[in-house]
């Protein structure tokens, strides 16, 4: 039996192609040298260059962490190519006829035509691939409504007074060790502004890509959503199949400001690595919203991809009444390792966190959920309910759950249910007996196990999260 | 239909059925009855083809077709249908996504079209009245919570969507009340026809007496000591299984 659930689990990495792009690729290795230069291509400002040299200034001194529950050897950062972008994009095309084919045809591929006539239907789409933006659709639509919605390199250069005030304002430059790299050397991602009042819309959404070989990917994403505005972003990602281990550390930061709402869903589908664990994306990243007063954060997330993923979106709940709320499906299989959850700190008065966590580990694979809710002791009435539940396929995998909790305020609640299970073989000969293949049978079995998380995804990035764990849509009938 | 001929077969290097025949035409119900441990629940196992039975010896044909050669699902599809003793809990998973998916993977391996939403739903809501499940219960997980009751009209609401060819029943009517038990044999006999065959384990004559079965077979020690028409239940219900045990020369196969 546990054959067949392995034959179920164990799929071919769809997104593991190679584009042959003609590109500019920085030699590998990191020192001022090359940030002054990575920071000159881009065209950056003064005060961009000094902020990245602070940074790199402060990494320098930082230890790398290892704290968390993967095994891995360690990286060598001056192995790493720091800047690559396609060659075609040095005279940064004005409009998509001028952009080169293939790499139109690299996202088409991916399912994501950039065409906007061919596009979804109210989703406007950022293509990030390798250390470039290559294009942002939809961008006058959203410019009528007030919206920006543009790569962070532009933003740095049209909206210098936004970036400069919001920038490492939520993640600042010393944060960790991976953030204090990515502020260093942060080639490209997205600025998204939506101005007081407004609902954006149409969803956003980012694709990454990183293509090129020994390159690491570092994106930026700054969303500020102002007094009482609505977005809703998506972000996804592919890269291809490669034996080396591959760099992505991205710093994501969430401004909600008074009364605003962000709603942030990620489908991450980087390169695994195979079967013996060879090659693979190591996905270092920092997440993390500030909340301000009654302002509602939402994080969503379906991991699926990377060797290693490290990332704990989390919320700063500063404002009364603020809202944080992170759902999560981790998917591991083969050799990968995930260590992610989130953090939820309650500063403001009646905060509400929820977070609901669904953990799924497969063949040698190994799942931890990590998480942190903190009350302090101005967070008056704030509350907390918190729901991990792990669920494993076959008997060499691992699940873990390490949740801490701090609460210095008395009045506040704060809850926490987990539950492991397992897909048993009696689940699997009942699905079978009636005539339903193993495949569709643990599909069914994860899909319902996840059923609350995949809720919360927008539709179009519910499909795809859908088709990742091979899963038919719940509510196809009736 | 079914021709089982001298199967053995063991669980764990352990041998339960010790040369067991067995014959069952279309249209027949044919009553397994037995002492604990005597391999009753074996055998629905070993028809239905779940890895952890071994079949040592012996041939088992159904509809002329080599039974052993076929897997889980080939069997499922093929129109072989057990119900369980105790059916499985699949938390999270509808019943309605469940019976679905079991429906149009026996019909895709027909060859018919897969039915509409709402051909299917109006279909489910049918079956749910047939077994007095209240039709909030499609949209429940799988046995999620149900009582054991509760439990073994979902497994005979799953026989009446698939239409079954062979019916295994494996004590359902263990656990049930008086009123469940009839149902659960309104349920059967509402579905007894010239083509479709039962095999009904079962301790208690009770279930019987609704069933009304064409034979009657007594399962000890993994072998068919005694098979006879409906009125051997009621002599065995009076005597128990050991006058048989004794009577090695009663034994008699069909």
């Amino acid at each position: 039996m546990t054959d067949q659930i392995e034959k179920a689990i164990t799929r071919e990495y769809e997104a593991g192609f190679t584009s042959s792009i003609e590109s500019n690729t920085f030699e590998p290795g990191l020192n001022e040298e090359v940030i002054a230069r990575l920071s000159a291509i881009k065209g950056e400002p003064q005060w961009m260059l000094d902020w990245r040299l602070k940074a790199f200034a402060s990494w320098k001194k930082m230890p790398e962490p290892h704290w968390a529950h993967i095994d891995y050897s360690k990286i060598d950062f001056q192995a790493i190519s720091y800047y690559s972008s396609p060659k075609s994009m040095d005279d940064k095309p004005k409009s998509l006829d001028e952009i080169d084919p293939e790499l139109l045809a690299t996202y088409e591929k991916l399912g994501i035509p950039l065409m906007e006539q061919q596009m979804l239907a109210g989703v406007a789409v950022d293509a990030v691939f390798d250390s470039v933006s290559v294009v942002t659709t939809f961008r006058e639509k959203l410019k009528e409504a007030g919206v920006i919605f543009c790569s962070i390199s532009e933003a740095i250069k049209e909206y210098p007074e936004l970036v400069q005030k919001y920038l490492g304002s939520v993640v600042p430059r010393t944060d960790n060790y991976y953030a204090a790299l990515n502020s260093a050397v942060f080639t490209d991602g997205s600025f998204v502004y939506v101005p007081k009042g407004v609902r954006c819309p149409m969803e956003l959404s980012t694709y990454f890509r990183i293509n090129e070989q020994n390159t690491g990917q570092f994106e930026r994403t700054l969303v500020i959503a102002d007094e009482g505005s609505h977005v809703s972003y998506l972000e996804g990602c592919s890269a291809p199949q490669r034996d080396e281990n591959q760099l992505h550390a991205a710093v994501v930061e969430l401004v909600a400001l008074d009364d605003a709402q962000i709603k942030y869903s990620t489908v991450q589908n980087w390169y695994p690595g195979d079967e013996q664990g060879r090659g693979g994306i190591y996905n270092f990243v920092t997440k993390r919203a500030m909340c301000h007063k009654n302002a509602k954060v939402s994080w969503t997330q379906v991991e699926t991809g990377s060797a290693i993923t490290w990332k704990y979106p989390s919320c700063i709940l500063r404002g009364d009444n603020s809202v944080g709320e992170f759902y999560s499906v981790a998917l591991t299989r083969g050799r990968q390792q995930a260590d992610t959850g989130t953090k939820m700190i309650h500063l403001g008065k009646n905060t509400r966190s929820t977070i609901i966590s669904k953990g799924i580990s497969a063949a040698q694979s190994n799942n931890s959920y990590r998480g942190l809710v903190k009350m302090m002791p101005t967070a008056e009435g704030a509350r907390n309910y918190t729901q991990c539940d792990s669920l494993l396929i076959g008997d060499q995998c691992g699940a873990h759950t390490f949740p801490y909790i701090e609460s210095r305020n008395p009045s506040a609640i704060v809850e926490h249910e987990a539950t492991t299970s397992k897909v048993s073989d009696d689940q699997l000969f009942l699905c079978q007996q009636r005539g339903i293949n193993s495949e569709k049978a643990v599909s069914m079995i994860v899909n319902g196990f996840c059923k609350e998380v995949f809720k919360q995804l927008p539709m179009e990035f519910a499909v795809e999260a859908g088709k990742l764990l091979e899963i038919s849509l719940e509510g196809s009938v009736g | 239909m079914l021709s089982i001929k001298n199967l053995k077969a063991s669980i764990a290097g352990k041998t339960i059925l010790k040369g067991l025949d067995l014959t069952v035409n279309p249209g027949e119900v044919h009553a397994i009855m037995g002492p604990n441990g005597s391999g009753k629940s074996t055998l629905g196992y070993v028809l239905s083809g779940r890895e952890a039975y071994i079949v040592e010896e012996g041939s088992i044909l159904f509809e002329g077709v080599d039974l052993l050669t076929m897997d889980i699902e080939e069997r499922a599809l093929a129109g072989l249908f057990l119900a369980f003793q105790y059916p499985l809990e699949i938390p999270g998973v509808s019943n309605l996504e469940f019976l679905k998916a079991a429906v149009d993977a026996q019909r895709e391996a027909r060859g018919e079209p897969l039915m509409s939403s709402k051909e299917f739903l109006s279909a489910a809501r049918e079956a749910c009245k047939a077994v007095r499940l209240p039709t909030e219960f499609l949209k429940r997980g799988v046995n999620e919570g149900f009582s054991g009751g509760e439990k073994k009209r979902n497994d005979i609401l799953q026989m009446l969507m698939l239409q079954p060819k062979l019916c295994i029943l494996d004590e359902t009517d263990s656990g049930l009340d008086i009123d469940a038990l009839k149902l659960v044999a309104d349920c059967v006999n509402s579905q007894r026809d010239a083509k479709r065959s039962f095999i009904v384990v079962t301790h208690y004559q009770r279930l019987l007496d609704y069933l009304k079965p064409d034979y009657v077979h007594v399962l000890s020690e993994g072998k068919i000591i005694k098979s006879g028409g409906p009125s051997l239940a009621p002599e065995l219900e009076e005597q128990g299984y050991a006058w048989l045990a004794r009577q090695p020369g009663e034994e008699k196969s069909l």
